[in-house]
């Protein structure tokens, strides 16, 4: 299949905040407008505009995506909307690969936003109905149940305990404190996460991402495109997306399996075979502490159960031989469904080209995995990012 | 470095002090959900107290709940298998939270419960209760307690709650 090469360009957010006075409208355009003048591409020269945003359940407002367009970019463009839950993020970024690398377009700008404190009291209400209507809403459960049955399978099936999951809240919470748009920085210990409410055993409240209002958004182009405007391109090198079936009772929630494949999907696209040592970093989706390590064995960074471990003795941190999540991550940037997955990829971006600041990975890293996950525990979406053009 | 990122946080007083316009709504929708032929029947049997699954031929699963067509082998499943009302804990929570971001002194127990006589693996959701909270472990043996039969109106929660059921051997 012939295919075109595709760099990301440009990258640009807002702050991630519990409440923004900006309307969604708002939040998009800052975040695109941000992500244009990265790298000064007009609007005129984006060919095509991808957005994601959560259902229209959150904001109360029906058709989200076509009120949305004027503040992506999108007037009078081709435009898509896609959602996949909390794995929207990456996903949107994806599908604008295929946009450009089909030689459909040119240049695609790819937004996501997300303001999850329209909802009142709290989004958790508008979250009933991802639940089967008839087998499982009359049980009246809620979102931190599902986390919450899937850490307990993780630890029961490995042997991890809390104290284990606990260090990932204070990786991702301190590495946030060098994130200026973060809404969660802080400095913590194990015993601080800990002494936190148990919110549903084993999930303590320090474990879990914030709900947030904020957007985020990248420019991709095609080689051509991409050589005239920047001399630091950073290379779509592959993509992956795999979604596991609704019944998820019926599955063992120990691992992620459709990880797994949405990763090996972008690995081989990418010619990467041994993936722990052709990975210099990664940003796997920690809505909740337990997530990240789930993720990264399902991203192959770590074996069956042994993510903890590698935790333990520093290979994540950020001067560590894998890092992981140096941006801070949903537990300390914030939560903003959509938005998040692309916030990771931003900092992938900012990361291989040396632009991260305080933020920064030491040895000039040269590839980069983005990973999100959303849905009733179902989505895997993957990007593999680097600095060295695709074959 | 901070004007790199755009937005402007609210401060939780201002809106309290009323200093941030806004507008509210609540909206009015009421659905009907038609259950299918397969849940039909699931419903049907908990109102006669049983739990019935479906059988695939293809990847011999038995599944619950049922379904009228696999989704594995996308062909149609293929006979009705009645199941027990015993199983074991497969996964679990103690949660302090409700849905409506209440707080519990009494934590519910949420549960996946491996239903004895469907595939391995095969799980439902449903409230465990009546286990000291020290107790509940992964691989439990547990029971239905169901609603007395006028009680039931084909609803998974003609079974009231799950409880440790001590004539069940754990496996191990």
């Amino acid at each position: 299949m012939s295919r075109r090469r595709v760099a990301v360009i440009g990258a640009g957010m807002t702050k991630f905040m519990h409440r923004a006075l900006e309307t969604p409208k708002e939040l998009a355009w800052l975040a695109v407008q941000s992500a244009l003048a990265s790298n000064q591409l007009k609007l005129k020269q984006v060919d095509c505009v991808v957005l994601g945003s959560a259902p229209d359940a959150f904001d109360g407002v029906h058709m989200k995506s076509e009120y949305l367009s004027d503040g992506c970019g999108g007037w009078r463009k081709p435009f898509l909307r896609c959602y996949v839950g909390g794995g929207t993020g990456v996903y949107a970024v994806a599908q604008a690969w295929v946009q450009v690398a089909s030689g459909m377009f040119d240049t695609a700008v790819v937004v996501c936003e997300e303001k999850m404190s329209t909802c009142q009291p709290h989004p958790q209400a508008a979250f009933l109905t991802i639940f089967d209507p008839i087998t499982e809403q009359p049980l009246k459960p809620n979102l931190l149940w599902i986390f919450a049955l899937e850490q307990t399978r993780y630890m029961e099936t490995y042997g991890i305990t809390v104290e284990e999951i606990a260090r990932v809240s204070v990786k991702n919470k301190r590495n946030a404190l060098n994130h200026p748009a973060a809404q969660l920085g802080a400095k913590l210990t194990v015993e601080d996460v800990l002494a936190s409410e148990i919110m549903a055993w084993p999930v303590h409240r320090l474990m879990v991402s914030p709900t947030s209002d904020g957007a985020a958004a990248v420019v991709l182009a095609s080689e051509e495109v991409a050589r005239r405007v920047t001399d630091k391109p950073i290379w779509i090198q592959g993509v992956g997306w795999c979604l596991d079936t609704a019944y998820w009772t019926n599955r063992d929630l120990a691992y992620p399996e459709y990880v797994e494949k949405a990763a090996w999907m972008a690995y081989r696209m990418a010619g990467v075979k041994e993936p722990r040592k052709e990975i210099n970093i990664a940003e796997p989706y920690d809505p909740f502490a337990y997530k990240e390590l789930h993720h990264l064995e399902g991203l192959q960074l770590a074996p069956k159960g042994q993510a903890p471990k590698l935790l333990a003795d520093g290979v994540f941190d950020r001067n560590g031989d894998l890092p992981v999540t140096p941006s801070g991550g949903l537990l300390g940037v914030g939560n903003p469904i959509a938005a998040a997955g692309t916030m990771k990829l931003c900092e992938l971006f900012w990361q291989l080209r040396g632009e991260a600041g305080k933020r920064q990975v030491p040895g000039k890293p040269e590839r980069g995995v983005a990973q999100a996950w959303g849905d009733l525990m179902q989505v895997g979406t993957v990007v593999v990012m680097g600095t060295k053009k695709p074959q | 470095m901070s004007d790199k990122y755009p937005g402007t946080p609210l401060d939780k007083g201002e809106l309290k002090r009323g200093k941030i316009f806004m507008t509210s709504y609540v909206p009015k929708l009421r659905y009907c959900w038609d259950t299918g032929e397969a849940i039909g029947r699931y419903l049907e049997e908990l109102r006669n107290g049983r739990l019935i699954a479906r059988s695939c031929n293809g990847c011999q699963r038995i599944m619950i709940p049922p379904r009228m067509f696999c989704e594995r082998c996308f062909r149609p499943t293929d006979e009705w298998v009645y199941v027990k009302d015993t199983g074991r804990i497969l996964t679990f929570s103690l949660c302090y939270v409700t849905w409506e971001v209440r707080r519990l002194k009494q934590p519910q127990i949420p549960a996946v419960i491996e239903i004895d006589g469907a595939s391995p693996g095969m799980g439902i959701l449903h409230l465990v209760k009546k286990a000291p909270l020290k107790q509940v472990r992964v691989g439990m043996p547990v029971r239905a307690v169901w609603r007395t039969p006028s009680q039931r109106r084909g609803s998974v929660t003609d079974i009231s709650y799950w409880e440790p059921d001590s004539l069940n051997k754990e496996v191990g």
